[in-house]
């Protein structure tokens, strides 16, 4: 009893510990700026909504969240569609420096992506690609690719190749078996390789941002310029951080269980 | 109807599954694949299904050239060791899914999946779905996936070691059963000899990818090709003895000398290998010209209501099989007794020259 206590002191000073600045930040983003600059408070003295109001309301700060979203999901999209046949082919057949082609994939995500930024600025700037919400979603697909097809190679080889048999016995094509038996049975794994995906291409701004100006900025960069004349908008700049948040909220809670799963099978 | 395997052949990465195999499978006939593991029974039954190509070799069926033909062209099944059923649908939508993929009538599909339904006895299961049944009746959902799109080939792998020891009893003789009114090519992989035996049919002994003999089950098992045959087709394998017959008299292992009696009087004198069932040798003589023993015992091992006793002397070793309970010690001398009519004899070549003949009334 004694010793179950202790544990529970422990692990909530724990989770307190790693909520504070996700705190801090809702804190402030409901706080004007006059209570921020003034001095320490726990709880905002006059609660106020005036900073989300100001993203929801002005363009320049809502776009960048739509842009971000727009792009996070393009980059989704196409990982899943080119990873699903790469891992199924890794899974499966046999074929010319299969495993040495499987370990370049992932030798692919050591290189920092700043590396890749200086091609991928020029190239972009001319076949006119700079600036559009593909360009991101593409350059991101260098890193999320690989990872991804890693994951989903994991999962697909927990299924045993009778079941492709099987299918094949019955009279189903490749086409019809994959979509209708196949990726229904490895839907976790397709949930856990969508929801890296979809945290890598996020939360990553160095080549979000390089490789945009105005039209397809992503509100991480956004965040960035927000010094104006009169100094830096702390409230409005908390409440756009809180706002980043909850997309990352929203995916983990529909993964958490699949995620637990893709752990356990030890590729994640 | 028939599917004939001509001069097969098949190699994964310079290991050889299958050596130019010829067999035939003729329509409403039940053959089984008789084998150890890694023979190449699987390996058969996947180039048989259209599942791999042949590195060599055809594939005949009803006269025609099938050797290319994709899987989905073919009118097969196949029930796998592992219980394969798909996972996200009902047992019903399991057994109609091949049905719906030929795109049969409805009212057809519900007829032929209820009547397969109730020839499995899993009529009652129909709205569960197959990771809520226990492993009998998974398989029996697979079989019934199997059975309702009448194949014209059906191919077990195996289909029974996943299941215990009743279970596999009582689907085996239901299979047998299902079996007798269908014009199809059953062909069923087992590793077990009795289980061959059980199933009856036409039996094919297969070892390392060859095709060792070929034949109606009895054939087989009474008159095996050659030493390697009879042991397949034995469980425990049949007892070995390499022995020299002279004019007047049989030698174990220059060891052990005996009168040529019976039919042994028959051979003409040379080298040979003397085979005898481990279920034939007894402890007790039962004729006066049995020939007899002294041996030691150097295991004694009781499954079920069976005994096997590993029995050896300085020149050779042999297992012998016992009804009932026995016990021995490890070391204890025994005599034993090889009855001369139930002897196999096989030349220096190790093929069979001599069968028991005295089967009329006795087990051979």
């Amino acid at each position: 009893m004694k010793q179950s206590r202790s544990k529970n002191v422990g692990i909530t000073l724990f989770i307190a510990f790693v909520l504070t600045p996700v705190y801090w930040l809702l804190n402030m983003s409901f706080k004007t700026n006059q209570e921020i600059l003034g001095g320490l408070t726990l709880f905002p003295k006059t609660f106020t909504l005036d900073n989300y109001a100001v993203i929801f309301s002005d363009p320049s700060w809502y776009n960048g969240y739509l842009n971000s979203m727009t792009y996070v999901a393009m980059n989704v999209v196409i990982t899943l569609l080119v990873a699903l046949p790469a891992a199924y082919a890794f899974s499966r057949y046999k074929f010319l420096g299969d495993k040495h082609l499987f370990f370049w994939l992932l030798s692919n995500r050591m290189a920092p992506p700043a590396v890749f930024l200086m091609p991928f600025f020029q190239l972009y700037s001319s076949i006119g690609l700079f600036d559009t919400h593909i360009a991101v979603a593409l350059a991101h697909c260098l890193f999320t690719v690989p990872l991804a097809v890693w994951i989903l190679e994991g999962f697909m080889k927990g299924v045993p190749r009778e079941y492709d048999e099987m299918a094949f016995i019955d009279g189903y094509s490749f086409p019809r078996f994959f979509i209708k038996v196949f990726l229904p049975m490895i839907r976790s794994g397709i949930g856990v390789t969508a929801f890296f995906t979809f945290m890598f291409s996020w939360v990553e701004l160095l080549l979000a941002r390089t490789l945009t100006s105005v039209d397809a900025q992503p509100i991480g960069a956004i965040m960035t310029r927000t010094i104006g004349a009169s100094g830096i908008d702390w409230g409005v700049l908390s409440a756009a951080g809180a706002l980043t948040i909850i997309p990352g909220i929203l995916v983990i809670w529909f993964v958490r269980n699949h995620v637990a799963k893709g752990f356990a099978l030890g590729r994640v | 109807m028939s599917l004939t395997l001509e001069n097969l052949s098949h190699r994964v990465d310079g290991v050889d599954f299958i050596r130019d195999a010829n067999l035939t499978f003729q329509a409403g006939s039940f053959n089984v694949l008789l084998g150890r593991t890694l023979s190449g029974k699987t390996s058969m039954m996947r180039l048989m299904a259209g599942l791999d190509k042949p590195n060599e070799g055809r594939l005949i069926f009803n006269g025609q050239d099938v050797t290319g033909q994709s899987v989905q062209a073919r009118n097969v099944s196949m029930i796998y060791q592992q219980f394969i059923n798909y996972p996200g649908i009902t047992v019903y939508e399991n057994i109609a899914s091949p049905l719906r993929l030929a795109k049969m009538a409805e009212s057809e599909i519900d007829r032929r999946v209820k009547e397969t339904a109730a020839m499995l006895q899993i009529s009652p299961l129909l709205k569960r779905y197959p990771l809520e049944l226990s492993g009998g009746q998974q398989q029996r959902t697979a079989m019934a996936r199997a059975l309702v799109k009448d194949a014209t080939l059906v191919l077990f792998d195996e289909p029974l070691v996943n299941l215990d020891y009743k279970l596999r009893e009582e689907l085996r003789t239901e299979l047998r059963d299902l079996f007798r009114e269908r014009q199809c090519i059953a062909v069923y992989a087992t590793t077990e000899a009795n289980e061959a035996l059980a199933l009856g049919g036409t039996t094919t002994l297969l070892h390392e990818g060859s095709v060792i003999q070929n034949g109606p089950v009895m054939d087989v098992y009474r008159s095996p090709v050659n030493t390697l045959a009879a042991q397949l087709f034995s469980e425990p394998p049949m007892n070995m003895i390499r022995g020299r017959v002279t004019d007047t008299e049989v030698t174990f292992d220059e060891y052990s000398h005996h009168a040529l009696t019976q039919e042994l009087s028959k051979l003409t004198p040379g080298d040979y290998w003397f085979g005898v069932r481990p279920s034939h040798i007894a402890l007790v003589p039962a004729n006066n010209d049995d020939l007899e023993m002294s041996m030691e015992v150097a295991l004694s091992e009781i499954s079920g209501s069976e005994t096997f006793i590993h029995i050896e002397n300085s020149h050779f070793e042999m297992v012998m099989q016992l009804m009932g309970v026995h016990q021995y010690h490890t070391g204890a001398p025994v005599k034993v007794y090889l009855p001369v009519n139930k002897l196999f004899v096989f030349d220096s070549a190790e093929k069979l020259v001599h069968t028991p003949s005295r089967i009329s009334g006795g087990a051979v």
